[in-house]
């Protein structure tokens, strides 16, 4: 009955749907997300991760101005101390610069999701019919695009400086998609630390205490045969050395080493142990 | 055929360490209806809100949504209902329309199908001129309504309205309550909590008035307010006036108990009808008891609460500032 009626008081071109049925509305529910459902979730969390992007350029800063800088300064600062000269120190450089920045970038990450969460929209998404994982996973799937930057950037600005990869097109190519599923696979310590921290400050302090060590106590910037032997010994099971030892041999010579297999093994072991943790972490908030 | 209840909730308890926010609350209500639950801030409203819309873990207690358990089938219930805040919930970096997409799209809804909901539902709460500007420049009214947009983008059968129109300037008020009533013209049912016993009056067909957590009346908003009177004659009498005189009037003509305030010469006397107020009065003159002013205000939520619980709203548990609006709202 409820179905022909038209107000006369509804503004015109209001449609008048068939009138809402709590039985079938029921009887369409299901107990949780199915695996598609769940995908086409985190892509949607990706989605709106990549307009808030756009409309927040500032948030770019990182990715655009760090590479540029600190390539350009790193190498004539270091260049001639380390390598004899900057064209030398470039093959040495810029793997290095390349793993750091996407670590830099990983930090966003949790910042941004902490600062994310605190929003009312968030008071939403809980109320939501929606897996857990997808307000996590989907910015950073967005993230991607920011590693993809941060890496491409980094080799761009090594070329202009006048480093020419010995690995070719292919080896680099293959050293930046490394780096990218690096970068993300350990955004999600920080995406954790983003879910237990009590606000995005927190956030930052602590994702600095642990990014500094591990960037600087590793084979990034400096041959670890310079290195005295105990701090040698912690730089060469350092994951990120592995990462820039990967990304050197991919880049430089278009190889493919088991110091590949040991960033992928350290980068797999990171996403069990901190996407479990995350999503519990992110549940307890509600 | 039988329905099933919309809500069917027994014993609901939450505690806030000694707090017990929910202490045993039942609530039952039928599909189709407009609930409203009433009661001041920190009454305990908003908590079981959420322990129903699956926010909040249910300590003891039961609860169904249309035959559905919440605390066994958080992830059914979600399908089930939709829940706008006190507080704006979209996103503010994105635009009306995109707001809409991204909560129908996590949702499951086609692509094609969003794109229609949200122009039906902005052209209906009046936001199809803002559709693509960013939310950061609407107005509260504005992100209210488009709150209360993004939890029909699904139609969902069970619309929970955590105090609607708090804050709300009177007119955008009204247009909200419009909102709600095509609600339940569309065929959901919607349970409101307020503060504002006008509020409930207006749309609600039946009532639980709320206080320290628990329930402590029920009924159609005529019940209610029948158990105080349905509107208030404030006298203040001369200085010189007798008001044990004025006592015994009052009781003669409306047969009930009127409030003094000692000392000041003020007294409230609660009026079955508004004519009566005009009984007292000639009741007054022909006994030669003189007035200073006179006013008739419709009873407050104070004054329902001091009927119902013997204590009025501003010393419950954790209440606040705000009594001082409500009181303000409702006259």
């Amino acid at each position: 009955m409820s179905t022909v009626t038209v107000s006369p008081a509804a503004p015109a071109g209001r449609v008048r749907l068939p009138a809402i049925d709590p039985a079938a509305a029921v009887a369409r529910t299901r107990p949780r997300s199915s695996l598609i459902e769940t995908v086409s979730q985190v892509l949607v969390m990706a989605w709106r991760a990549l307009k808030k992007m756009r409309r927040n350029p500032e948030q770019f800063f990182d990715v655009t101005i760090q590479p540029l800088l600190f390539t350009a300064m790193f190498a004539y600062i270091f260049g001639g101390a380390i390598s004899g000269n900057v064209a030398s120190y470039l093959p040495l450089l810029i793997p290095g610069i390349v793993a750091q920045t996407v670590l830099t970038t990983c930090m966003a990450t949790g910042v941004q999701l902490r600062e994310d969460m605190e929003k009312g929209v968030f008071d939403r998404f809980k109320a939501l019919p929606v897996a857990r994982i997808a307000p996590l996973a989907g910015p950073m799937v967005a993230d991607l695009v920011r590693y993809l930057i941060a890496a491409g950037l980094t080799f761009a600005m090594g070329a202009i400086i006048g480093y020419r990869p010995g690995g070719g097109v292919l080896g680099v190519l293959g050293a930046i998609a490394l780096a990218i599923f690096t970068g993300w696979s350990l955004a999600w310590i920080f995406t954790w630390i983003g879910t237990i921290a009590r606000n995005a400050r927190t956030v930052q302090g602590m994702s600095m205490l642990i990014l500094f060590p591990l960037t600087f106590l590793s084979n990034a910037f400096v041959p670890v045969s310079t290195l005295p032997g105990w701090l040698a010994a912690f730089v060469k099971v350092n994951p990120v050395s592995h990462l820039v030892s990967a990304t050197r041999d991919l880049a430089n010579n278009a190889t493919i080493t088991s110091e590949v297999g040991w960033t992928l093994l350290c980068c797999l072991a990171v996403i069990m142990i901190f996407a479990p943790l995350s999503v519990r972490s992110y549940r307890r908030h509600l | 055929m039988t329905t099933t209840a919309a809500i069917d909730a027994v014993g609901l308890v939450k505690t806030f360490g000694q707090l017990r926010a929910v202490d045993g609350i039942d609530l039952e209500v039928g599909q189709g209806e407009i609930f409203g639950v009433l009661g001041p801030n920190g009454a305990g409203k908003t908590t079981a809100l959420k322990m129903l819309a699956t926010l909040l873990p249910i300590e003891a207690g039961q609860a169904r949504i249309f035959g559905v358990d919440v605390a066994r089938e958080p992830h059914r219930i979600r399908q089930l209902i939709g829940i706008t805040g006190q507080y704006a919930s979209v996103d503010e970096d994105l635009t009306a329309t995109e707001n809409l997409w991204l909560f129908g799209r996590l949702q499951g809804l086609r692509s094609a199908d969003v794109r229609a909901a949200a122009k039906r539902l902005l052209a209906q709460f009046g936001l199809q001129d803002a559709a693509d500007k960013p939310i950061a420049q609407f107005s509260g009214g504005m992100r209210r309504r488009l709150d209360l947009a993004a939890s029909l983008i699904t139609r969902p059968p069970l619309i929970f309205l955590d105090e609607p129109t708090t804050g709300l300037d009177p007119r955008t008020r009204g247009q909200m309550w419009d909102t709600i009533r095509e609600l339940v013209a569309d065929g959901c049912t919607v349970l409101l909590t307020t503060q504002y016993l006008d509020e409930a009056d207006q749309l609600a067909g039946r009532i639980a008035v709320i206080d320290r957590g628990r329930k402590v009346a029920e009924g159609t908003p005529d019940e209610l307010k029948d158990s105080v009177g349905n509107s208030t004659l404030q006298v203040q009498l001369a200085p010189d006036a007798d008001a044990g005189l004025a006592r015994q009037l009052v009781r003669r003509v409306t047969g009930a108990e009127p409030v003094l305030t000692p000392g000041s010469g003020r007294m409230n006397v609660p009026l079955r009808t508004a004519d009566l107020a005009a009984d007292v009065l000639i009741g007054f003159r022909q006994a030669g008891i003189a007035i200073i002013s006179v006013n008739v205000a419709k009873p407050t939520l104070d004054e329902v609460f001091f009927a119902l619980t013997g204590h009025g709203a501003e010393d419950g548990a954790d209440l606040s500032r705000h009594t001082a609006e409500f009181a303000l709202e409702v006259q």
